[in-house]
């Protein structure tokens, strides 16, 4: 076995080179009903994602829960099967390797998981897990596997002496580094981190963090971390692509995220980070998103965003925008993107809900596949989703003949809540309500 | 029977639902009655011209276990005023759950199999001291004049009950109404929370639910009785960043609108920083900082207040230095380090002369207008390692 020696001697692909290229991948999880399985729907976990991964440096995904980040970790580390699209690994396709052809990938490509509790095995000792990998690849390393696991455990900040611990001997912090030591036993190109610090508490996540970041510059990795934090995901990331409802809604560099969003979405889901600044409480431009993400079983037609978004006009709900590059290196998927000019200016506002009583009207089915060409049609079927979907918080007086925007955005009043709740229900404006600087004092 | 076995009317139906109504408060044995001496105590704490109406003194909440005495709370004082909020901060472990569970009077004897709470200290509540007071009148109190929101509303809430059932039991629990009326009540604390069609979502079941109309519907169980004071324990964390900013938001304006005194337990410093008036942060059971939140933010006086700061990757700033971790882990709270509980951590540790941050514990301090720290170095050499060595690398 020790002729594979060599093999952890790696030539590193230059920075900036293409490590990973994905091409409109798609992953539908099947939903299968009665004896015979058939099936009857998909959950559309991802829904064509393309973006590229270049060497050395750290992509950060980001979404809220059940927008198929995670299922993207897995399919780019071949752990899921994908339903379409293509992954290349240093050129080379494999979307569809089987396991015994992906074994030898699996030393360039390895994972961090979320939950340090459940992915570390509770019968092995620490030295089995770590050392897991040169057994799995018959790899013996130079020194023999105990010293090169006592040598990583001690790069990841764990006692070497540790060796023969049991998992539940170890905080949570430490259990993450565990794997982290694990990830990095073959000294791996690629790594695919889900959720690596949201299970640890504050003080700990900076040190993970940091670890992270200091493996990158001295092992030269790269890195896909896929977290929910938008703090966390700034700190480490160049890229960041912003995930909704199994699409690639905005992928850019770090600075143009978060200092200039183009995506609607995007910029909603910065104004909703709480800031640890009490000066700045009730001075900031927030925006309120109303509801919650729809389902992946029945993602809402044309952009998936419309049900949720102020900005959406008509051509939101029949037509999907693709990911453009609007500047260079800033990629939206947007009709309406902020902080560029109008990709589709004068198009009919979203129509105000039909109402009648009090009571939204309900004319056709929520996933009509009949391309709904009429204002009225389509204003009607967004109407009817929202409140199937629990997709707005309005209270019933929102669907009264005061017009409520679909999917509007809601205000954040600073101090009188009933009153200002129900005044931005009534507005028939399409742009959001914003809570005025200043008014929240007291 | 229902009724009695319900305690935690306000949001907690279902956490003591089906269950044996034991006494709610479980005090350390052998303590001597007090209640006859302490009445009237709490009007003399607050100074002129405050309302407090929480006081909690020298609370201690220990669990003995086969290991040892589990020390989650070891002596936490801190007063409340009505209108205000209160955030507790500190890491998993730091005993900030146990304390809002020991306001509400939730440590029970022997439940789960569990070991008994040995609760001791002091908690006023408008005049009662309810770690005195028979449980009967705790239990009157609670759901009525004190309710919680918890971290988890699926398992807080019983799957085998409808919402608007459950909120109507917490409603009828305190209120002589008939079930009409209660679910009316229901179906307008279900719409103020910002559920649409209330009216039919009322008869749903919490699985039909999504996670944050769950957690509205938990709010409003919490308010059905109008409660003085709102116990938030970690209300957002299990929830996404959009659904939070709703969340904290029905909150402050349900402060504003019912005037209620709000105690928000959490992690997230950003959450604190939205809703607080004061911050008490919690280290291996006791508060090493409390202070008005500008003063906690702006001039911390604690070092382990400095690392929280540190550590935290913030989204408003375009920051790509390395974060400043604190060192090591939380304490053992069996074992809880000798002298001040950080010290093993601190890297001021030795700033103080004659090794006392290793002997002695450090007692909270006033430090500047209602605030306070736990820390031996002296205000001039915290203030300037804070303004030459913290600061500007935050």
């Amino acid at each position: 076995m020790s002729e594979n020696n060599v093999t952890l001697q790696k030539q590193r692909p230059a920075a900036g080179e293409t490590l990973l290229k994905v091409t409109g991948l798609v992953k539908h999880f099947p939903i299968t009903k009665g004896l015979l399985r058939r099936q009857v729907g998909a959950v559309q976990a991802v829904d064509g994602l393309s973006f590229d991964v270049k060497s050395g440096e750290t992509l950060g995904v980001v979404g809220e829960s059940g927008c198929g980040k995670s299922t993207m970790g897995r399919l780019i580390t071949r752990l899921l099967e994908p339903t379409g699209g293509t992954v290349e690994f240093e050129g080379r396709d494999i979307t569809h390797l089987n396991v015994a052809s992906m074994r030898p990938l699996r030393r360039d490509v390895q994972m961090i998981f979320q939950d340090p509790y459940s992915s570390l095995n509770p019968r092995h000792t620490v030295g089995t897990i770590v050392s897991a990998p040169f057994k799995l690849q018959r790899i013996t390393p130079e020194g023999g596997v105990k010293a090169e696991v006592q040598r990583l455990l001690g790069r990841v900040g764990l006692n070497p002496e540790h060796y023969n611990r049991y998992p539940h001997e170890f905080s949570g912090g430490q259990r993450q580094r565990i794997g982290i030591a694990r990830a990095l036993a073959l000294n791996p190109k690629l790594v695919v981190a889900d959720e690596p610090v949201s299970a640890l508490d504050v003080s700990i996540q900076a040190q993970v963090v940091n670890l992270l970041d200091d493996l990158q510059e001295e092992l030269g990795l790269t890195y896909v971390i896929i977290a929910h934090d938008l703090s966390v995901i700034r700190h480490v990331s160049d890229r960041i692509a912003v995930m909704y409802l199994g699409k690639i809604v905005e992928l850019t560099d770090r600075k143009s995220l978060y200092e200039r969003p183009m995506h609607p979405y995007t910029r909603a889901l910065l104004s909703a980070v709480p800031v640890p600044d009490p000066r700045r409480r009730g001075k900031r431009d927030r925006i309120l998103l109303r509801g919650d993400v729809p389902s992946p079983i029945a993602p809402p037609s044309g952009c998936r965003f419309h049900t949720r978004c102020w900005k959406a006009t008509v051509v939101c709900t029949v037509e999907e925008p693709p990911l453009l590059a609007l500047k260079t290196g800033h990629q939206v998927a947007c009709h309406h993107p902020e902080n560029h000019e109008d990709l589709k200016p004068g198009d009919a506002a979203l129509a105000e809900v039909t109402a009648d009583g009090g009571k939204v009207v309900r004319t056709q089915a929520p996933s009509a596949a009949a391309p709904a060409t009429e204002p009225t049609t389509t204003a009607e079927k967004a109407a009817e989703k929202a409140p199937a979907k629990a997709a707005k918080t309005a209270t019933a007086e929102a669907a009264t003949p005061g017009s409520a925007p679909e999917g509007a955005v809601e205000t954040a009043p600073a101090t009188s809540s009933g009153e200002a709740a129900g005044k931005a229900s009534k507005e028939p404006a399409k742009k959001p309500v914003r809570k005025e600087p200043g008014a929240a004092e007291g | 029977m229902t009724t009695e076995s319900t305690p935690g009317a306000g949001g907690a139906v279902s956490k003591a639902d089906g269950r044996p109504s034991t006494g709610a408060v479980t005090k350390a044995s052998g303590r001597p009655a007090r209640r006859a001496g302490a009445v009237g105590e709490p009007t003399t704490a607050g100074a002129p011209g405050t309302d407090v109406f929480l006081d909690v003194r020298d609370l201690k909440v220990h669990f003995p276990t086969d290991d040892g005495l589990v020390k989650s709370v070891d002596g936490l004082s801190f007063q409340l005023e009505r209108g205000k909020t209160l955030g507790i901060v500190g890491e998993s472990g730091s005993g900030k759950s146990v304390t809002s569970l020991g306001i509400m009077g939730l440590h029970t004897v022997g439940q789960y199999g569990r070991g008994k709470a040995r609760i001791s200290g002091e908690i006023w509540f408008d005049g009662t001291d309810l770690l005195a007071a028979h449980p009967d009148e705790v239990r009157r109190l609670r759901g009525r004049e004190m309710a919680m929101i918890f971290q988890d509303p699926l398992s807080a809430m019983h799957p085998y009950f409808t919402v608007g059932a459950q909120i109507v039991e917490a409603y009828r629990v305190h209120h002589k109404v008939d079930k009409k009326k209660a679910r009316r009540r229901a179906v307008e604390l279900l719409d103020r929370v910002g559920i649409p069609q209330p009216d039919r979502r009322v008869d749903d079941y919490p699985h039909q639910f999504s996670g944050g109309m769950r957690q509205r519907a938990m709010i409003a169980m919490a308010l059905a009785n109008n409660p003085e004071l709102l116990i938030a324990d970690e209300p957002t964390t299990a929830l996404d960043v959009t659904v939070q900013a709703q969340i904290l938001d029905l909150i402050r304006d349900l402060q504003t609108e019912f005037g209620s005194a709000v105690i928000v337990i959490t992690h997230d410093l950003g959450v604190v920083a939205e809703l607080a008036d004061d911050i008490l942060v919690m280290y291996g059971g006791r508060c090493v900082e409390r202070g008005p939140a500008e003063r906690v933010f702006y001039e911390p006086q604690h070092p382990y207040t400095w690392g929280l700061l540190g550590s935290m990757p913030r989204i408003d700033r375009d920051q790509t230095d390395r974060l400043i971790p604190v060192h090591g882990s939380p304490p053992s709270l069996i074992n809880v380090p000798q002298g001040c509980a950080f010290n093993p951590r601190c890297p001021y540790a030795d700033v103080p002369a004659d090794n006392r941050t290793r002997t002695e514990r450090p007692e909270l301090k006033e430090v500047g207008s209602r605030h306070f720290s736990a820390c031996h170095m002296t205000q001039e050499e915290r203030t300037r390692i804070w303004t030459e060595e913290i600061a500007p690398k935050l």
